[in-house]
């Protein structure tokens, strides 16, 4: 048991464990609310607009997009790495803090992980559709085929990509599942309804909270965590490639890397932020995620921020710095200033200097203030990835094929779409998963408060 | 019962076994009764089962799924001895249409033509093309030509057409009035002749010649200064110095393709230090004035003034009379007038004006710098137009007043492009008869009471002598494709005459054409071996027919002329003056249904789809206009059209130009309603349909209007793309504008091993200097890679598929730019940027230096586009074949028959790109080795090098030291596009040389 003693309890409300179990099963015993049923008929009406989406660009083709053979990516790119950015959280709540030994992530690495889930699928679902013959998307496995046999270009980073993003996808779903195991089996053993005990038994894996079953499920999520931590910087780090290995003036830089773990952090966080900021509110779970939690929050965005800050500085000085005519274009001319002005500081401002506020207490003590910052680093995060993709390639290196880009109808669908899925995961996990891992909660309830009853739990 | 039997055993024996165990098997519908049954020793083991189960399921995915539209392919019976099934044949042939001449070669695969080239043995054209001759290929197979004839607008037979005609026609002759043959310019001797044959037999027949755009002052002035109506020969290839007043004579003017070979040839640098001077004045910027040395905007009502004014200059110089009461203008024309008389004897001024008072003054200037004889040469001179625009006025005021019985219509379409359509369309009501030859149901031809449609001239039989003595063949390379018939066979049936024309042709060509062979120097031979190499060459030349008779200057009009330059020189504040242009791709609007020359961007504007008010930058500022407003041009005679505005830098001020050849209501379903006709805004003056219109006034619509742009960009940002010097620079240092070039050649460091090219490294090499810009390249590389037509919207959405593009960029001021052309195309980069970011390894390098893409393989994530700085890739966004989205060539069968079958179409969603023409290379590399030789060099040429008329690209093997390409590679101009980026491309271009000893703007 974690005793804490400078920070105060990590846990309040004097909660005992079977009031923890009760609390946290609540929303799955019980009907859900009014709100949820609307935001569940939103957001199934969102994933119809993007099935809309999907069926116009596989029947008519790309030609559907506001891309042209100037502009080659726009949405479908800058939605990929928004929401791998977004992706993101999930793991390094878990990892970096459980590295770090922040015990207050308890209360949220469940829903952090969750939201990863969801947001790499709606991430995974891009590239795809972005194809040409999405049809033909296996062709890019190092499959042995009867076509040659044809092999695939390692060279590319678009290859090393289809190695991180699945494989962060698994190991970022396995971690999650394992832990909800232990919480599966509470499930399991509360419910009355035969359907859901086997549903929930099944997902137990026969768990009987032996010491033995402890012993196997620390061991397994401290190997899978221990793989996952090499996943958090390498997935980010090679979509950051998809651009820094070409030579579009704007991508072609070293910076690319950490840069966009960082802001993948950044966003990923935010999210949470958001998420989290939702769920106390919703569920009355301000004992389980208390001011302390956001407020820990708040405080690694301030620090997220000021390097994303140095991030922009960094492009922009070496842009001027290498003396590149097509850099210092790009940044000077169609980014600080020109076409793309207003993207480019609303990016600067919202990842930069808006979460600067959170250096004052106060603000981090204000839930709205607090709630709406997370909201404005979301989108700057989103404006991030449109300054990168589309100011580089409307007016590259040969002015002659200098081209505008604006989505179409059937782009902005497809994103809608994938909010809509993802509303709707993070809605069923509302509904069917308890929301913040128990087992673990219980783990960092305050000693003097933990009183053993045999009999509930 | 009665007993049914089959056999006699059957019926006799009466075993019932037998019937038994047949009616056994027919019951045994499950498939356990038939595994059951199957003689194993053992019942079905699971091996059989998983046999059986292994089997279904293939069977049931091999039917549902691997069905796939059958198409027949049916062999030959009776092979055509000339046919090899993929091997193309080559006819030589001649293309005349509506002035644009050339003699060319007709590539056919398999019967079907698919292509045309520039035939080298004409010593006209000398294998040039221009993007009006490539694309003519494609109006063979348009679907809006008349599939047989029509009377009064329904289908009929020639049988039942030829015997209404005759005796109407033989009505006409017994009535006394004239029966008239209204045709546009025939360069055709036997043509001619079957006119005259039908003139014989109906000799109250005129003939008038109509020109939609004519040269009509032009030959009136020569009437007028040498007693001869006729166009001289131009030879830019002598001119060092060219003054050319609105005559784009590298793009529309009289005979380009010729004038650019000839222009060209002087523009080159090789082994020769000297260059032509070329001065433009002119209203709009036309494709010549984009590439003159110094560029002079003047308003259309100037020219005169400015003319008289040189002249005077001149005789100032050369202590002749001057011309008088010539009012002063205030451009500067003592440099020009230096330069020309110190370049006399090999100087050439020319312009387009259809005004004879101007062109008497242009054959006064160019007699006092005795250029004819040297530069203009008026006894050989150019046929491709003879039509009076006097001729077609008396015409329809005749068709109007009765006078005309009968019309036949040859080749011409009154009803779009005859300023005065109303009277025609009146005069056409009043006639008995009239009749059109169009091969289409264009806007004349609607109205007639019979059409004839002729033959596609890639169907038909057919002489030419664009230029007097040089004479060419046409001859059919494919059967007729509908039920349509050569106008000179309809004429001939009509005279009563049944000989085909083919035999018609030849018969001439015996009579009048074989006797000359004397004089061009041939050994005598029978006709037959005459006729075939004749057939073979396409040409058969007898230069200098008559070559040395002097023609005396007559001066005595230039008085009249100086008074009538005078008085047009009149500004009226608070108007415009539309000049009208002719565009590169439609010219005169006859083959506005060709989506190959719709989709084809201007060279300056970089539009297509669309014709447009250019305007210049300042007056469109005084007025707030911005691109693409709509406005509404009204003339004085209060005409009016809807149009929109495109603000032109270089435009003349006060001065909007607009292209003739949009707006058909008939072309059919690529033309129709495609921009606005222009052609009803012109004036008739003094007999002459004038090329422009004065007191033209503008009012703004809220309308805005998108046009189709392939670029839209004008600067260079001030980066190295495009290098240019001036020639004085140039003589001092030869790689003056190119110093960049050392600093990185053979300096670029890169982490891999270089990839070795073994046997071949091709290599490309375009002089910037020679090329034009004039768009042939474009067309020529679209017919030889069946590369799709996108349309107006997916051309607006930057979404253009041509694999060929030439860029444009300005420099200097708005009034008085420069421009600049560069055509780019793959560059096929030793070390290319699109290769190694394909994540399946679709695009790769070859040994020889090629980039290629194996379309099968792409799955189009368009890294590559992204990463092509030059971006030359193209994305299949669409399905563009077999799409009625795209209801161009491609989505019909007859349409499609224009597809090079060496070349694949592309699927929707895969990446494209210029490939050399690897087809070609191919077929060339192959050919060498089995006839076991080395490759000599420029035996392949890709399609954009092989009609180029400007001979700017040239296509060799770098490898081999001695090549064309391996010299062009060390020249001092040559520099690699973007070398800084350190990509390696096989591309190279020579920097861009001015002629401007001191600049006069």
């Amino acid at each position: 048991m974690y005793n804490i003693n400078v920070r105060g309890p990590v846990i309040q409300g004097n909660k005992d464990c079977h009031q923890v179990t009760e609390d946290i099963c609540n929303p799955l015993d019980t009907k859900p609310g009014k709100w949820w049923n609307i935001t569940f008929i939103i957001s199934l009406v969102a994933l119809g607009v993007g099935a809309w989406g999907i069926y116009y660009t596989m029947h008519d083709g790309l030609g559907t997009w506001g891309l042209n053979n100037t502009v080659n990516w726009g949405y479908g790119i800058i939605n990929f790495v928004w929401w791998i950015g977004i992706g993101h959280a999930g793991t390094a709540f878990s990892i970096f803090l459980l590295v770090l030994g922040q015990k207050w992530r308890t209360s949220i690495n469940r829903a952090a992980e969750a939201m990863t889930v969801a947001a790499v699928f709606c991430a995974g679902f891009f590239p795809i559709i972005h194809m040409g013959r999405p049809w033909l998307a296996f062709f890019v496995f190092p499959t042995p085929n009867t076509r040659g046999p044809l092999w695939i270009n390692f060279n590319s980073a678009l290859t090393w990509d289809v190695a991180a993003i699945p494989t962060y996808l698994m190991a970022s779903a396995l971690f999650w599942y394992i832990g909800m195991i232990p919480d599966f089996a509470t499930i399991r053993d509360r419910t009355t309804s035969k359907v859901k005990k086997a549903i929930y038994g099944f997902f137990s894996f026969g768990w009987v909270g032996s010491s033995r079953d402890w012993l196997r499920y620390e061991t397994l999520s401290w190997l899978v965590g221990g793989l996952m931590a090499a996943l958090v910087v390498s997935v980010h780090s090679i979509v950051a490639m998809d651009f820094a290995s070409s030579i579009e003036p704007g991508w072609h830089t070293t910076i690319f890397p950490p840069y966009f773990v960082v802001g993948a952090i950044l966003s990923g966080f935010s999210m949470v932020l958001t998420l989290v900021i939702i769920m106390r509110k919703v569920y009355h779970l301000e004992d389980y995620m208390t001011n302390s939690h956001i407020n820990a929050i708040c405080k690694i965005l301030v620090f997220m921020s000021l390097i994303m800050g140095v991030g922009y500085t960094t492009e922009i000085f070496i842009s001027w710095y290498s003396g590149n005519e097509y850099e210092m274009f790009t940044f000077f001319h169609n980014r600080i200033t020109g076409d793309f002005t207003a993207a480019f500081w609303i990016m600067l401002v919202s990842n930069a200097i808006i979460p600067q506020l959170f250096w004052f207490k106060k603000i981090r003590k204000n839930m709205t203030i607090v709630f709406l910052i997370s909201l404005t680093i979301n989108l700057g995060m989103w404006f991030e990835r449109y300054v990168i993709v589309v100011t580089s390639l409307t007016k590259d290196i040969m002015p002659a094929n200098w081209a505008e880009y604006s989505p179409s109808l059937v782009e902005i669908c497809l994103f809608i779409g994938t909010l809509g899925f993802f509303v709707l995961c993070i809605l069923l996990f509302f509904r069917y998963i308890p929301m913040i891992a128990i087992s673990e909660i219980k783990g960092v309830l305050k000693q003097s408060q933990v009183k053993t009853n045999t009999k509930n739990n | 019962m009665k007993k049914y039997w089959k056999s006699i055993e059957e019926k006799d024996t009466n075993d019932v076994s037998v019937v038994e165990n047949q009616k056994d098997l027919s019951h045994k519908s499950t498939i356990e009764d038939i595994v059951a049954d199957i003689p194993y020793k053992e019942p079905a083991s699971r091996r059989d089962f998983l046999k059986l189960c292994g089997f279904s399921i293939t069977a049931a995915t091999l039917a549902a799924s691997c069905e796939t539209p059958v198409r027949k392919t049916i062999p030959y019976l009776v092979k055509p001895e000339e046919i090899v099934p993929g091997i193309a044949n080559y006819y030589a042939s001649s293309l005349f249409d509506g002035g644009d001449y050339c003699s060319i070669l007709v590539k056919t695969r398999e019967g079907r033509p698919i292509k045309i080239e520039g035939n080298e043995l004409s010593s006209m054209t000398k294998g040039g093309t221009s993007a009006r001759v490539q694309a003519s290929v494609l109006s063979l197979y348009d679907d809006a030509r008349l599939k047989s004839p029509l009377k009064k607008g329904d289908k009929t037979t020639w049988s039942q057409v030829d015997d209404n005609i005759k005796s109407l026609l033989r009505e006409a002759k017994d009535s006394g009035k004239k029966i008239v043959i209204l045709s546009s310019t025939i360069i055709s001797p036997s043509t001619k002749s079957v006119y005259n044959d039908f003139i014989k037999a109906y000799p109250n027949t005129q003939v008038v010649y109509y020109d939609a755009i004519s040269a009509s002052a032009l030959l009136q002035a020569n009437k007028l200064s040498f007693n001869e109506q006729v166009i001289p020969d131009y030879r830019f290839d002598k001119a060092a110095v060219i003054v050319s007043f609105g005559a784009d004579f590298l793009g529309t003017w009289l005979s380009p393709i010729e004038y650019t070979k000839g222009y060209a040839k002087n523009r080159k640098l090789d082994a020769k230090k000297t260059m032509s001077r070329h001065i433009q004045f002119e209203t709009g910027m036309s494709l010549s004035g984009s590439n003159a040395d110094e560029r002079i905007p003047i308003k259309p009502s100037e020219e005169g003034v400015i003319l008289a004014n040189l002249y005077n200059e001149l005789a100032g110089l050369l202590n002749k009379k001057a011309l008088e009461n010539v009012p002063k203008t205030s451009r500067k024309l003592k440099s020009i007038a230096k330069e020309l008389v110190a370049t006399r004897r090999k100087s050439l001024v020319i312009s387009n004006s259809n005004n004879v008072h101007i062109q008497l003054l242009v054959n006064a200037v160019n007699n006092l710098l005795e250029n004819y004889n040297n530069t203009i040469d008026l006894n050989n001179p150019l046929q491709l137009k003879q039509g009076l625009d006097a001729d077609m006025d008396t015409l329809v005021s005749d068709m109007n007043s009765g006078k005309v019985e009968a019309l036949i219509l040859n080749n011409v379409n009154p009803v779009y492009d005859y300023p005065q359509v109303d009277k025609f369309i009146e005069g056409l009501k009043k006639l008995k008869i009239s009749i059109s030859f169009s091969g289409t149901l264009d806007e004349t031809a609607s109205l007639v009471d019979f059409v004839c449609p002729d033959n596609h001239y890639l169907e038909s039989w057919g002489d030419a002598e664009p230029k007097k003595g040089l004479f060419s063949l046409a001859q059919p390379t494919i059967n007729k494709l509908f039920d349509t018939r050569s106008a000179q066979e309809s004429l001939l049936k009509w005279t009563g005459n049944n000989i085909s024309y083919q035999n018609y042709v030849s018969e001439y060509w015996k009579k009048s054409i074989y006797p000359l062979q004397s004089k061009a120097g041939l050994k005598k031979s029978s006709f037959k071996k005459f006729w075939i190499k004749s057939l073979q060459d396409g040409v058969f030349e007898v230069a200098n027919l008559n070559t040395n008779k002097k023609h005396d200057f007559n001066a005595k009009d230039l008085k009249n002329a100086v008074a009538n330059a005078v008085k047009a020189n009149k500004q009226i504040a608070g108007s415009f003056e539309l000049y009208f242009s002719e565009s590169i791709a439609l010219g005169n609007g006859k083959h506005a249904n060709n989506p190959w020359l719709q989709e084809l961007p201007d060279p300056i504007t970089k539009a297509c789809w669309d014709n447009y008010a250019s305007i210049s930058i300042p007056d469109a500022k005084k007025l707030g206009f911005k691109n693409g407003d709509v406005v509404v041009l009204s003339t004085k005679n209060n005409k009016k059209i809807e149009i929109p505005v495109l603000l032109q830098p270089g435009q003349a001020q006060g001065a909007l130009s607009i292209a003739l050849g949009f707006g058909r209501k008939s072309a059919g379903k690529v033309g129709n309603n495609v921009g606005q006709n222009v052609f009803a805004l012109a004036e008739v003056k003094g007999g002459n349909t004038t090329n422009f219109i004065t007191e033209v006034k503008l009012a703004k619509t809220h309308k805005n209007h998108d046009f189709a742009l392939t670029q839209t960009h004008y600067s260079m940002e001030g980066r190295d793309i495009i290098r240019e010097t001036t020639l004085a620079k140039y003589l001092k240092n030869p790689t003056s504008g190119n110093e960049k070039h050392e600093k990185y050649k053979g300096k670029i460091k890169s982490l891999y091993e270089a990839r070795p090219h073994i046997g071949n490294h091709w290599g490309l090499s375009i002089d910037l200097n020679s090329c034009t810009a004039c768009g042939n390249c474009i067309i020529a590389c679209q017919a030889e890679n069946n590369v799709p037509v996108v349309g107006k919207d997916e051309v607006r959405r930057r979404r253009s598929m041509h694999w060929m593009r030439v860029d444009r960029y300005y420099s200097n001021s708005v009034d008085t730019p420069e421009v600049l052309h560069l055509p780019v195309m793959c560059q096929h980069c030793d070390s290319a940027p699109c290769e190694n970011v394909c994540p399946v390894a679709a695009t790769t390098h070859s040994k020889d230096g090629l980039n290629n893409i194996a379309y099968n393989r792409c799955i189009g994530t368009r890294y590559c586009m992204n990463n092509c700085p030059y971006k030359v890739r193209r994305f299949n966004w669409y399905a563009y074949t077999e799409s009625s989205k795209f209801d161009f060539n491609m989505n019909s069968d007859l349409g499609r028959m224009v597809l090079n079958p060496d070349v694949v179409v592309r699927v929707r969603g895969v990446v494209e790109k210029c490939t050399m023409c690897v087809q070609r290379i191919q077929e060339g590399t192959g050919k060498a080795k089995q006839e076991n030789r080395e490759l000599e060099d420029g035996e392949i040429t890709p399609s954009c090098v092989q009609s180029c008329p400007a001979d700017a690209l040239i296509f060799g093997n770098m490898n081999d030291k001695n090549s064309r390409i391996s010299k062009k590679l060390e020249d001092e101009r040559t520099y690699h596009l973007l070398e800084e980026m350190s990509v390696l491309p096989s591309v190279a271009y020579q920097t861009k040389v001015r002629n401007q000893p001191n600049k006069l703007v």
